[in-house]
């Protein structure tokens, strides 16, 4: 019997399994407490509320395998979100419904994509601290979003546009198929390309990278872009959910979150690893924090205490890892 | 008279590794002492002992007849041991003022800094060696000569009676290297002591008194300077017979190499920021060509900039194909590889797997749709790990996992799945258990004799006596002379380094 234990504890590597463990945790507790969790009903709600999490956090996970971080990603996704019904909801979009429609998702998502550029430009060409590069966009991108809109709610009905929140594919809401998706393409980008392989070695020893003929600059512009264009669809997403477009709330606080679900997923701070499905895992976990604490009536407050109780923990397993 | 420093038979060990072992060291109160020595001869764990940086296992410290206790480097400080180390410990964001004074500020009545004294000690302190500048500007905004100086101020107006000089000149250009020394004359005659340390011969002659040479962690000897030849100390800091290597002389060196290629690569009067001042040398297709001389000469500057890691003021370096060198990437593309000296920090990527590192620069050859070529990359990865019999439980084990020789082998791997035209190895087998070592000589010497082209740095003299085909010799940056083999012995190219030395200095 000990043997047993002995042998589990072997297979078992918390810091490795630790989030998996968490999920389970989680999902039994409410599944005992919390009334009607285990309802269709609820399983759309989160999946659409983890969605935007889980995207960014992708691109972010990216960013911190070079050995960087993003804190840009809720104001661009501010900014892409205040484009969006800008664009569709002008004289040139309700002339040509098609066009207005393509504009308001590619034009966003193409600023988006400008706004990694720059970061990445700023990190690797300039060699500015990624933490103080991105707090560039962190602090102008969401003022310049509230500048375009004139810091007013912008409301619409476009049926169209918001399939992106609220549309569903076999049963299912459209965005949590865009999660797969988007997390197949960037495993595979991960584990398979030369790209993901450059990205990795760039975080895990960057003069060796250098000296091995890798594209330092190029790899890390790359990932910041990655990073800004999945916030900027993260924004859409977000927009398209409410119906409504408010720079000043959009993807307030998303650095926060997408950094914990990194984290939580299994991603090293210092770099060199890129867990996609673990920041997926990390998302899913944070939210559904978020849902058991809301759906027991305990404040919002509190809840960001517990996803900090949840980050100490992630770190306190990385690091023991590290020994 | 009472030395002012008495260190005898000092012990030291690090987790086992014996690093001094009956060292000793004497100053006398006034004198300029140098302390020369190899890489990892015990020069530094020895300082740091004096200075409280360290603790030692075994030994007496005395000064000026009483034991010395420091534990910490502020106490060895309070009782006039001064340190001025290579990389500057000051603000440069703070004036030169309160570098001066930092920590040991006048006081006004009411317990604060007085500044008006502050400024008035630091302007009349620097006065003393002629230094005429703002106090109350930033450190920073002044030369790295005048940093130094205030940092030599910092320590005399501390009292010091021995000042500890650590690689001072190392990024001095020659006008500020002049200053300084007037500084030391200058510290000379107001009688403190100075210990000096440098890796450059001509200084020592110029300002020293007398010189301990240290080799494995032992005091060697202990000459007056005047008394001294460079070829005797060179040959004291190796090891070597001085009249083995004397009589091997250089003119022995005869006889042609047996199989001379085309010229792959020439570089011409290499100079740049990083230290070179006119480095010259070719490289020919199935040739070693080592580069000798001590450290500091210049070796892996050399070698960086012909790999297009550090940019050229003037010169340059010529490839068969008439391309520019100026990236790594380019380099490589052009093929050619860089074994890199510090494998931890330059070479391995610690969390990827043996195969991953492997096939590191050969990436963008086994790209096919982007996508890593993963049936090539294993087949290419298992021939080089049997090929090169690297010990490792699967091409999947993260290279962390591997010894030193293993990960040294799957580096060389790395560089040879390129099939390369030129490889630059330096110091190919440092840190490398006996076998290891011979393996990697072996597999080094049959790619050569299938067409490969080698750029040697290695500080072990047999490796390159027995291994090169020519060795240029540097000596602070510049290419001095060339030996060729067959007939180079080790006496003669400690010869070729010690002799030139000489006559620089006449």
């Amino acid at each position: 019997m000990t043997e047993a234990i002995a042998t589990l504890r072997g297979r078992f590597d918390p810091s490795r399994h630790g989030a998996l463990l968490a999920l389970v945790v989680i999902v039994l507790f409410n599944l005992a407490v919390t009334p009607n969790f285990f309802q269709a009903q609820t399983l759309f709600v989160n999946i659409s509320q983890v969605a935007t999490i889980a995207i960014v956090a992708m691109g972010m996970t990216l960013v911190i395998a070079t050995g960087g971080i993003d804190l840009s990603v809720g104001a661009i996704m501010a900014l892409s979100g205040a484009l969006a019904p800008l664009i569709f909801l002008s004289d040139f979009a309700t002339a040509n419904p098609g066009l207005g429609l393509a504009a308001a998702i590619v034009v966003p998502i193409l600023v988006a994509l400008c706004c990694g550029v720059f970061n990445g430009v700023l990190v690797s060409v300039l060699g500015v601290q990624p933490i103080v590069a991105t707090l560039i966009f962190f602090i102008s991108g969401r003022g310049l979003a509230q500048v375009l809109t004139n810091g007013n709610l912008q409301t619409f009905t476009h049926p169209s546009f918001s399939y992106l929140g609220t549309g569903k594919v076999l049963g299912l809401p459209f965005q949590g198929w865009l999660v797969l998706l988007i997390a197949v393409v960037l495993f595979w980008v991960v584990t398979r390309s030369v790209f993901g392989r450059q990205l990795l070695a760039v975080g895990g020893n960057e003069r060796a990278a250098r000296l091995s003929g890798i594209p330092v600059h190029r790899v890390k512009i790359g990932a910041y872009v990655i990073c800004g264009g999945l916030s900027g669809l993260a924004g859409l997403i977000v927009v398209a959910i409410n119906s409504a477009s408010d720079a000043a709330r959009i993807g307030n606080l998303m650095e926060l979150d997408a950094i914990a679900a990194a984290v939580v997923g299994g991603t090293l701070l210092q770099g060199g690893r890129a867990p996609i499905f673990g920041a997926v895992l990390g998302a899913v976990i944070i939210q559904l924090v978020k849902y058991t604490l809301l759906a027991n009536g305990i404040a919002d407050e509190v809840a960001l205490i517990a996803k900090a109780g949840i980050i100490i923990a992630a770190v306190y397993l990385q690091q023991a890892r590290k020994e | 008279m009472t030395d002012l420093i008495e260190m005898t038979g000092i012990g030291k060990s690090f987790a086992g590794i014996i690093a001094l072992q009956d060292a000793s060291l004497s100053i006398r109160p006034g004198e300029v002492h140098a302390i020369i020595g190899q890489n990892g001869a015990g020069k530094s764990t020895l300082i740091k002992i004096l200075t409280g940086v360290y603790r030692r296992d075994a030994g007496d410290v005395r000064m000026t007849g009483t034991p010395l206790v420091v534990t910490t480097p502020r106490e060895a400080q309070d009782a006039g041991i001064a340190t001025i180390y290579q990389e500057l410990s000051l603000v440069p964001l703070r004036s030169v003022t309160e570098n001066v004074v930092m920590g040991y500020e006048p006081r006004t009545r009411l317990g604060l800094i007085d500044w008006k004294a502050a400024h008035a000690r630091t302007r009349e302190i620097l006065a003393r060696f002629g230094v005429d500048v703002d106090v109350t500007r930033q450190l920073g905004s002044y030369s790295t000569a005048i940093q130094q100086l205030v940092a030599i101020a910092r320590a005399v107006s501390l009292d010091a009676k021995l000042v500890i000089m650590d690689e001072a000149t190392s990024s001095l250009d020659d006008q500020e290297i002049e200053t300084l020394f007037s500084v030391v004359k200058g510290l000379k005659a107001s009688g403190v002591a100075v210990l000096y340390i440098s890796h450059f011969l001509n200084e020592l002659y110029q300002i020293c008194d007398r010189v301990t040479i240290m080799r494995d962690g032992q005091t060697v000897a202990t000459h007056d300077v005047a008394e001294t030849t460079k070829l005797g100390l060179v040959s004291e800091m190796l090891g070597r017979d001085a009249s083995e290597i004397q009589a091997a002389g250089l003119t022995a060196l005869s006889g042609g190499h047996g199989d001379p290629g085309e010229v792959l690569l020439e570089a011409e009067d290499l100079r740049s920021k990083t230290g070179l001042r006119g480095t010259s040398f070719t490289i020919r297709k199935r040739e070693i060509v080592g580069l000798g001389g001590l450290l500091g000469s210049g070796r892996t500057e050399a070698a960086r900039a012909v790999f297009g890691l550090d940019a050229l003021s003037a010169g340059a370096v010529r490839h068969h194909t008439g391309a520019t060198l100026d990236t790594p990437a380019q380099a490589i593309a052009l093929g050619m590889g860089f074994l890199t000296e510090d494998r931890k920090a330059d070479g391995i990527i610690p969390h990827m797997s043996v195969r991953e590192n492997i096939t590191l620069a050969l990436l963008p050859k086994l790209k096919r749709m982007g996508a890593v070529d993963r049936e090539r990359e294993r087949r290419l990865v298992s021939h080089y790990i049997e090929a090169l019999q690297i010990k490792t439980s699967g091409m999947e084990q993260p290279i962390r996992e591997l010894s030193g020789g293993n990960q040294q082998k799957v580096l060389l791997a790395r560089w040879l799945a390129l099939e390369p035209e030129i490889l630059i190895l330096d110091e190919p087998t440092r840190g490398v258990d006996v076998g290891a070592k011979f393996e990697i000589q072996s597999i080094i010497r049959k790619q050569v004799a299938e067409g490969l082209a080698v750029l040697l740095i290695s500080s072990e003299f047999e490796e390159l006596v027995e291994g090169a085909d020519r060795i240029v010799v540097l000596q602070d940056g510049t290419s001095v002379s060339e030996l060729q083999n067959p007939g180079v012995t080790e006496g003669a190219l400690i010869n070729a380094i010690a002799h030139h030395h000489e006559r620089s200095a006449a």
